[in-house]
């Protein structure tokens, strides 16, 4: 009985139905347009889907803990251009640069982790605050000029490869097996260890949690750090794809980033959320950014109908919480 | 009774502006359970903080187990056997029962938290207890008795020597407690030393071998239980008399018309058809276990819960209500069980929340009339003779009875003839409580009509004109005032339960 119920509620999942939304919409655009249904299109959705992954990933422990992090947009583009600087300008062979990159990004979220839970700013105004500090600070690093990382073909250019290989003339996007293989880490460390049991814990009742003897305040900021970490990984997997950065651009990727986890099921309220779920979710976010052009919107229409679709899903957690109250 | 296990000694402990311990002495025996009694604010709460290292100490000593201690945070005190389960409960509504008894010290594998391992060991200890949870199942999807049953199972697998517990009946069901008190039997079967504290005088004489009263932040005394009686203990509570004796007869003229009629009403699982009459200047009592569709008939009516069927009558009219705004329309208050998430706002003064539901007349132009405001909340402050410095007072800096206080001046301002309480006293010590029931049979007086709900048999009995009982949803009887006893009462409220 209690088996049958288990099934059943994977049916029920939310996750469940994005998924379902996500080969929906596929298929439609794919109908829609001859275009659409080349294997450039799907390489060029994977190639821009991998730096919100990353971030999605990341922001998934915050949002989990009743939190969220504005950092991680205008985050990505800073630790870039700073990784990016000390590579191109500095001679800084490319991997010292990609680890200045993730240690900027765990640096930022160390802040705001002790903004947030030494300090008790509210989460959405202490990543607000860094959000406008990574974005001068970026600025700052690169002196104002935009970034080009060591592009295709030249010394140091490996990294890009981590995401995209080409075996004659095919090119193939590897860097999907990465970020299924780091849903699956992250999945694991959320739902099988101390840090992700915390995360929820702290989401679930940080009151009862501290009173249950847990350092309220480390976790707390674990959180950020992860999703920190996860934001400077991010920037380089955004280095790997794009010729060049930009200092002052990156605001609106968290919201790209935060609106799949919340459409992949996690709650707004904290306590509940899966990585593989925040996965699902920015899929359906990339979906429409890349196919609605496809089929004649501009962009302006994708940023309103990935809102509408936001809506739903945060009335879909309203209605089950309603529902759980009954 | 034993050994002593634990002791306090000349506790004292200020916070800025009040003496919350002065020079407090209590103390356990290994065996024992302890009541520990007091008003609200007596100080009861922050001496069991201040033992389990929530607070620290300005003076005064700790000794436990023959040993002088002083716990710094409440993992200390749990590691060395001293255990509270808090009133209110704390619990991870979001993880499993078992996840939650050994939150903070999970068996691992390697990095890996064991969670099988977790599930046996938590259902060991539930077979130990004699009780039947399943570990795997979501905590917020159990009972409050099941969740406190939980929280009871992670002190003992804490190794407890002393469990402290806080409140722990007020919010369960009359079959709860007693599963609780063979718990607690239990428990005290294996020596353990128990404290108790609760503001019920009838589960003081069952389940306690002694009681230390408190007021003020001072200790008054300690008396062994069998050898008092209730009003020796009230009286050391509040040093002064209060007799809790049922009303014999209804207040309540024979011919007095019917002000709210309901008929047939239906709305979810909880209420199914529910019909009754209330009168002008009548206080009807609403009686049953927890969970018997008392609350969920009052917000239906109220319109705060949608309804399927069913016709209300205010003063003979039909009348549709589909929202509170409607039914304050129709002079029909409602005074949460919950005051501090629907009665109040407590960051709010005493003048704010007196006019908050009825601005729209505190309006002049674009402006709230601030004058008027503090007027009208200054003279129910001495109607009601609630006590606040000023109507500028915060809310939240009020005692709980002076904050119901507050909730029924808004409803009065407003000018509702028909005011539902639910659990009005909830919370509230005796001798705020006495001034409630006061205040209440004044309000009856002057021809309000009451609604009161209530799971305190002694309330019911004390209060009511008359009486509803409900059970599961239904209405299961309806009984004069004269007629009513607590048995009859009691098998009313469990007829439909199989």
């Amino acid at each position: 009985m209690n088996k049958k119920n288990n099934v059943l509620s994977k049916f029920n999942n939310q996750k469940f139905i994005v998924l379902l939304v996500v080969i929906a919409l596929f298929i439609f655009f794919s109908i829609m347009s001859p275009n659409f249904r080349k294997y450039t299109t799907v390489l060029s959705i994977l190639d821009y889907s991998y730096y919100i992954i990353l971030m999605a990933i990341g922001v998934t422990f915050p949002l989990i803990t009743g939190g969220v992090d504005l950092s991680i947009g205008t985050g990505l583009i800073c630790y870039s251009l700073a990784g990016g600087y000390l590579i191109v300008h500095c001679g800084w062979p490319t991997w010292a640069g990609m680890l200045v990159s993730v240690l900027f990004g765990v640096l930022i979220g160390l802040l705001n982790g002790c903004l947030v839970s030494l300090m008790n700013l509210p989460p959405f105004l202490a990543t607000l605050c860094t959000c406008m500090i990574t974005r001068g600070l970026g600025s700052l690093c690169s002196k104002g000029f935009g970034i080009p990382w060591p592009t295709a073909g030249t010394e140091g250019s490996w990294f890009r490869n981590i995401f995209k290989i080409t075996v004659g003339e095919t090119k193939y996007p590897i860097g999907f097996i990465w970020m299924i293989l780091l849903v699956i880490v992250m999945g694991f460390v959320l739902n099988h260890t101390k840090i992700g049991r915390y995360t929820i814990a702290i989401g679930s009742n940080k009151e009862a949690a501290m009173l249950s003897g847990i350092n309220v305040k480390f976790y707390h900021t674990m959180a950020y750090v992860i999703s920190g970490f996860f934001a400077g990984l991010a920037a380089i997997a955004y280095s790997a794809v794009f010729a060049t950065v930009q200092p002052g651009s990156g605001a609106g990727f968290e919201l790209e980033a935060i609106g799949g986890a919340i459409i992949g099921g996690v709650s707004a309220s904290g306590g509940v959320g899966s990585i593989s779920g925040s996965l699902i979710g920015v899929f359906v976010i990339c979906l429409l950014k890349t196919g609605l052009p496809y089929i004649g919107l501009q962009a302006n229409w994708q940023q309103i109908i990935t809102g509408l679709v936001l809506i739903g899903a945060v009335l879909v957690d309203i209605l089950k919480k309603k529902k759980a109250v009954k | 009774m034993g050994e002593v296990i634990l002791t306090m000694k000349d506790i004292d402990k200020s916070f800025p502006g009040v003496h919350a311990l002065d020079h407090v002495s209590f103390e356990v025996q290994k065996g024992e359970v302890h009541a520990l009694m007091g008003e609200n604010g007596a100080g009861k709460s922050t001496l069991m903080k201040v033992l389990t290292g929530i607070y620290t100490k300005d003076s005064g000593s700790i000794i436990f187990e023959g040993k002088e201690v002083e716990f710094h945070n409440a993992r200390e005190a749990q590691d060395a056997g001293v255990v509270i389960v808090h009133q209110e409960l704390n619990m991870l509504g979001h993880l499993t029962v078992a996840q939650n008894i050994f939150i903070g010290r999970e068996f691992k594998k390697g990095i890996k938290i064991d969670d099988k391992k977790m599930n046996e060991e938590a259902k060991k200890l539930f077979d130990k207890l004699n009780i039947d949870i399943d570990p795997t199942e979501t905590m917020s999807n159990l009972t409050v008795g099941k969740q406190q049953m939980c929280e009871i199972a992670k002190a003992i697998s804490h190794d407890a020597k002393v469990i402290v517990f806080d409140e722990p009946s007020a919010a369960l069901t009359e079959a709860e407690i007693q599963e609780l008190f063979k718990i607690i039997n239990d428990l005290r079967k294996q020596n353990l030393g128990i404290v108790y504290i609760s503001h019920r005088m009838d589960e003081i004489k069952v389940i306690t071998d002694r009681v230390t009263v408190m007021r003020d932040g001072t200790y008054v005394g300690t008396l062994i239980t069998k050898d008092c009686t209730k009003d020796d203990i009230i009286n050391m509570m509040v040093g002064r008399v209060i007799y809790e004796d049922p009303k014999s007869k209804s207040m309540v003229a024979p011919d007095a018309p019917v002000v709210l009629k309901v008929e047939h009403l239906n709305a979810g699982k909880m209420v199914q058809d529910v019909s009754f009459e209330l009168r002008k200047g009548e206080i009807l009592g609403f009686s049953g276990l927890m969970g018997a569709g008392r609350t969920e008939t009052a917000r239906a009516i109220f319109g705060a819960d949608p309804k399927q069927s069913g016709k209300i009558y205010v003063n003979g009219k039909e009348v549709t209500i589909n929202s509170p705004e409607d039914a304050v329309k129709c002079g029909i208050g409602y005074l949460s069980e919950d005051r501090k998430r629907y009665g109040i706002v407590v960051q709010k003064t005493v003048a704010e929340n007196s006019t908050m539901a009825f601005l729209e007349n505190f309006v002049k132009g674009l402006f709230i009339d601030k004058k008027a405001e503090k007027d009208i909340a200054q003279k129910y402050v001495d109607s009601l003779a609630t006590k606040t410095p000023s109507v500028d007072q915060l809310v939240v800096n009020l005692s709980g009875g002076n904050q119901q206080k507050v909730v029924i001046a808004k409803w009065l301002v407003r000018d509702c003839d028909i005011l539902i309480f639910d659990e009005p006293t909830r919370g509230i010590d005796v001798g705020a409580k006495n001034e409630i029931y006061k205040l209440m049979n004044k309000l009856a007086e002057e021809g309000k009509s009451i609604i009161m709900i209530s799971s305190e048999m002694t309330e019911i009995l004390r209060m009511s004109d008359r009486i509803v009982v409900m059970c599961e949803g239904k209405k299961t009887g309806e009984i004069g005032i004269e007629e009513a006893k607590q048995e009859t009462i009691m098998n009313m409220a469990t007829r439909e339960i199989k």
